[in-house]
């Protein structure tokens, strides 16, 4: 993007992020600024409000060291664009998708707005294409397919990061060793040793020139936070829909978005909701989480698996709450399993893939899928039921039945959730009904008889 | 039509100063592209209008054109079989992968048409002017709008006309002249006007049977589902929207996800009816305003899909509106009136909040229509409460306008027991209007021999009473069991604590992934109550001649009891009436042991 129209000295006021300015040029809302003040930086910004004098300039950047006087706004005369082709791959980028690996600047054959606009659902296709990941947790229980959205709850010193990188690596079509997937990092707000893990990790498992970073890290801007999974999500797409890759998606850490949100919109002097967050948090949230899919007649797609710390681990605090509202499931991390020394530590209870049962059974993974699936979780639902009875009865409280279920848990905890080495789907299953045979028949009331004829009683 | 210039814009609103006269809630077209917006507010000259697309590039000075009418939606033949947007634009046939803003006004489709009127006849507002068909052979009414009335003067003979193409003219009672076409222009936000509201008696059958037998709604009925996120409230929406026995499906995506869009795009034309065997998108209208799409527009999806909802029970039709989720209408209301600067109430809310739930659960009814047949509409919307607090504003303010209230339980999800709604926080009003129905049910299947004739019509009421009693003990004694330990409780109330998670497992649960268990029947639900209830009463018994409660659990025919649902197929009277006898044998075979062993 070129800027067409200079101006020099028409601000008149900077409150915060907003610059405001008489309006000499007949521009339109929401289109692209960038604002250079006496310092020489260069801000990027929008256009968020208009009328018959005066603009006001929303700066996506910080704006201390703006003077009124020599402040030149470059207008672009149309919204923020990200010149994008094949070779964003294997790149680094900041935040605002300006080139950070040293390299030369990156060829520009498609020029795609950032804001993108809202997938027609007749367009969308059904995804159904299951992902396995090697985990079992997540392939058995919380199963992944191609197109979905699903986040990784997680807090603070929970190993989000070595999850998301694993299944990054290991996430492949059944039988498939596909060459036409990529990835797209989208740093957000995150520390320089956790970009760099990531960086780390791609390059030594050999993905990395299939990937394009995105960086904006805990030291830049928080309100270019806004902007950079949004250049991550037009990146993507583009591979996704023009390039016909498959893409994964990885944005982390979104608590870190929504917190220069709240910042941001603090400044604007919006009403504050819920923890201060602004009232429009959950519409804001869904334009980015709704950047993935399928589309009719496109061979890519587009997957996300976004990270975020829940602040105090409240899975009811706004952000993963309303996450969860807009994602097709969450994966949950448990201290409580960490502190056990289980890896992964994927509480299995919370977390749920809702686009899971058009990706598994009869046709896709394995007929008895979903009632194996079904079967575990009734059972580890009263497992834990048993457990938490069991801590204020203690054990010698409970009936027969319960210290079965007592012994259930423990060993699903142990044998299926935790895992060194990736497994196939098959080793999974295995191991999962292996753990229904520590229990009666009585209690198998989600398995058909063929099941337990065949799983079972053998 | 007046034509007004904009002087400000911000986000999707906009002040204009006005160069003639605007109404209130008239709809206005912005810019060279026609967006569509509606008129919010009035002050001198100026008009304050809400933009219900994409606002990027707008700049003061462009024009905004009144449309001369409130905000409103046609109405038509077109409708059924289709999905369209938050304002009732069709969302196929586009030509690129993505909701571009700007007008698009649908193409006039060609029905065959049947005139049932002749000239000269006196033509009542919403009264039948003759029979549509559309391409899949379904029949429609059309009828006269609700707003005129005269002497019909001309009236096409049948044939194939556009849907937009007059049908029939009429002379009104000024002398002037209308003309009828098939399709007919009608305000959103304003009810269609009916006869008569008419009393509720019978139930809109679910297929779930949670909901039928144990907290029923009615036709016409209003049920609220509320529940925390991944507590399964579109899942259950979708499984009402397969199987519930309405004519018409009206299923609004209110601000939720894409790909369950495209999932119900994707299933229902392969889905058929359980009823017609027709397809299931034959008898539907899919309205989606999924998240990413203008906000403003989802707060006119809901309206949108009431009015469409009504138009059909105009015909004499019984509609499912099925509304996912209500909460983001609201939260679309907030962000509006936040723009506005208007005061916030409790939660953040406009203090109309409450005014406008009550308003839109009212539209839900049975009533005789104007053209004399009986029609309904039932309301089945969701409700997604932050955090799933349903001491929230949204919840607690709709709680008061629907007669059921599904509430969904965040540790049902979690162990997968579908549909996780929660006996006890759950209720129903209409159940007691429906007992005299639903005793008929029960009457109607071969009579139990246990029940004396004369009661067999409260059956109903009774059975579904013993499982709330059952489920209300389970709570406490397990609130008991916390404190002395479960092996503490004596036989009786294990036992009562077994038989509850019989009626959770036999009854309550319901596999939306089993072809038979999909889709439960009255008859079967009654069958299946029957068949639990008598096994509690033989366990009861069985427990007084001192058997164990161990021994009782490790019953072959428990495991047969959890998998009725799977395993006994829609119309197996047979298979009921062997689990019935093998029931008999076991519980003697079980007594005679014991005491056997005893006297050894």
């Amino acid at each position: 993007m070129r800027p067409r129209l200079l101006v020099t000295g028409a601000a008149t006021r900077i409150d915060g992020p907003l610059l405001f300015m008489r309006r000499t040029l007949n521009v339109g809302l929401n289109h692209a600024v960038s604002v250079q003040g006496g310092d020489g930086k260069i801000r990027l910004g929008r256009i968020a409000a208009l009328d018959d004098e005066f603009l006001t300039i929303e700066l996506l950047e910080a704006s201390a060291g703006l003077a009124l006087a020599d402040t030149v706004v470059s207008f672009y005369l149309e919204p923020l664009h990200f010149g994008l082709s094949p070779g964003i791959l294997g790149r680094v980028f900041d935040g605002v998708g300006r080139v950070l690996d040293g390299g030369p600047p990156v060829a520009i054959h498609h020029n795609f707005r950032i804001d993108g606009l809202p997938l027609n659902p007749v367009a969308r296709a059904r995804p159904h294409d299951f992902i396995e990941t090697g985990i079992s947790a997540v392939d058995l229980m919380n199963s992944l397919v191609r197109g979905q959205k699903l986040p990784i709850f997680s807090g603070g010193g929970l190993p989000h990061d070595r999850l998301a990188v694993q299944i990054a690596n290991h996430a492949r079509l059944r039988g498939a060793e596909s060459r036409d997937f990529a990835i797209v990092f989208a740093g957000i707000g995150v520390p320089h040793a956790s970009a760099d893990y990531f960086r780390r990790s791609f390059e030594a498992s050999g993905v990395l020139e299939r990937a394009a970073l995105f960086l904006n890290l805990a030291s830049d801007s928080s309100t270019q936070r806004l902007l950079t999974p949004r250049f991550a999500l037009t990146a993507a797409e583009y591979l996704a829909f023009v390039e016909g890759k498959h893409v994964l998606v990885i944005l982390t850490d979104m608590t870190n978005y929504c917190e220069a949100l709240r910042e941001v919109s603090g400044a604007k002097g919006d009403v504050p909701g819920r923890k201060g967050f602004p009232g429009y948090l959950y519409s804001d949230l869904a334009t980015l989480y709704e950047r993935a899919g399928c589309v009719h007649g496109l061979p890519g797609t587009l997957t996300q698996l976004s990270i975020l710390t829940m602040p105090s681990d409240d899975i009811g605090h706004p952000i993963p709450d309303l996450t969860g509202y807009i994602t097709e499931g969450q994966i949950v991390l448990s201290r409580e399993l960490d502190r056990a020394g289980i890896y992964p530590p994927i509480g299995v209870l919370p977390s749920l893939s809702r686009l899971m049962k058009d990706g598994i059974g009869r046709g896709s993974t394995h007929a008895d899928h979903p009632s194996l699936s079904s079967q575990l979780y009734a059972a580890y639902a009263r497992a834990i039921q048993a457990r938490v009875l069991a801590s204020v009865v203690g054990e010698e409280g409970l009936l027969d039945i319960d210290r079965k279920y007592l012994a259930f848990g423990t060993s699903f905890e142990q044998d299926l959730v935790q895992q060194t080495a990736a497994r196939t789907l098959e080793d999974s299953m295995a191991i999962g009904w292996g753990l229904l045979r520590g229990l009666p028949i009585s209690e198998l009331a989600r398995l058909t008889d063929a099941q337990i004829a065949q799983y079972i009683e053998t | 039509m007046s034509v007004a210039r904009i002087s400000w814009i911000s986000g999707p609103v906009l002040r204009a100063r006005a160069q003639g006269p605007f109404r209130l809630r008239e709809a206005v077209r912005v810019g060279e592209r026609g967006l569509l917006g509606e008129v919010i507010r009035m002050q001198g000259d100026d008009i304050v209008a809400q933009v219900y697309e994409d606002t990027t590039g707008l700049r003061p000075g462009v024009e905004v054109r009144g449309s001369g009418a409130l905000l409103g939606v046609m109405l038509g033949p077109a409708l059924l079989g289709r999905i369209f947007d938050g304002l009732l634009r069709p969302l196929a046939g586009t030509a690129t992968h993505y909701v571009e803003p700007g007008m698009r006004t649908e193409a006039s489709l060609e029905f065959s048409f049947r005139p049932r009127m002749r000239p000269g006849e006196h033509a009542k507002g919403g009264a039948v002017l003759g029979e549509v068909v559309n391409a899949a052979g379904i029949q429609q009414l059309c009828l006269i709008p609700p707003d005129a009335e005269g002497e019909v003067t001309t009236i096409l003979a049948a044939g194939r006309y556009g849907d937009d193409a007059p049908l029939c003219s009429l002379r009104t009672a000024d002398g002037a002249s209308r003309a009828v076409a098939m399709r007919h222009f009608w305000p959103v936000r304003e009810p269609r006007p009916i006869a008569e509201w008419l009393p509720s008696d019978e139930p809109l059958i679910t297929g779930q049977r949670v909901l039928d037998s144990i907290f029923p709604v009615a036709l016409g009925g209003k049920a609220a589902i509320p529940g925390g996120f991944g507590t399964g409230k579109t899942m259950l929406l979708e499984a009402l929207a397969k199987s519930c026995s309405a004519d018409v499906i009206v299923y609004v995506g209110c601000g939720e996800r894409g790909n369950e869009m495209a999932g119900v795009l994707d299933e229902f034309p392969r889905l058929a009816d359980p009823r017609s065997g027709r397809p299931l998108m034959e008898r539907t209208v899919i309205i989606a305003n999924t998240s990413n799409m203008p906000v403003a527009a989802r707060e006119a999806s809901i309206y949108s899909a009431i009015t469409v909802a009504e138009y059909f029970r105009d015909q004499g039709l019984h509609v499912a509106l099925l509304a996912d989720s209500t909460s983001r209408w609201a939260e679309a209301l907030r962000e509006v009136s936040v723009r506005f600067g208007e005061l916030p109430s409790e939660g953040g809310y406009p203090p109309y909040l409450s005014s406008r739930i009550a308003e839109f659960y009212e539209r839900a009814a049975k009533v005789r229509t104007l053209a004399g047949s009986t029609g309904s509409v039932t309301v089945l919307a969701s409700i997604s409460p932050p955090s799933g607090d349903f001491s929230e504003p949204v919840t607690s303010h709709t709680k008061r306008q629907v007669r059921s209230f599904w509430a969904l339980d965040v540790k049902r999800a979690q162990a997968r027991f579908y549909p996780a709604i929660h006996p006890l926080q759950s209720y129903s009003e209409d159940a007691l209007d429906l007992a005299a129905w639903w005793g008929k049910v029960y009457a109607d299947l071969a009579p139990d021999a246990d029940v004396p004739a004369n009661e067999w019509s409260e059956e109903w009421t009774k059975l579904r009473r013993r499982f709330l009693t059952l489920l209300d003990e389970q709570a406490r004694l397990e609130r008991m069991a916390r404190i002395i330990g479960k092996d503490a409780l004596p036989a009786r109330q294990q036992l009562i604590l077994f038989c509850a998670e019989l009626v959770n497992e036999g009854f309550l649960r319901q596999s939306a992934f089993s072809a038979t268990d999909r889709y439960c029947g009255p008859q079967r639900q009654a069958r299946m109550m029957r068949s639990i209830t008598r096994f509690i009463a033989a366990a009861e018994a069985a427990l007084a001649k001192g058997i164990s409660c161990e021994a009782i659990a490790a019953m072959q025919i428990v495991r047969r009891l959890e998998r009725m649902g799977e395993d006994i197929a829609e119309d197996d009277a047979q298979a009921f009436a062997d689990l019935s006898l093998s029931m008999e044998s076991e519980f003697s075979d079980l007594v005679a042991l014991t005491g056997a062993k005893r006297e050894a």
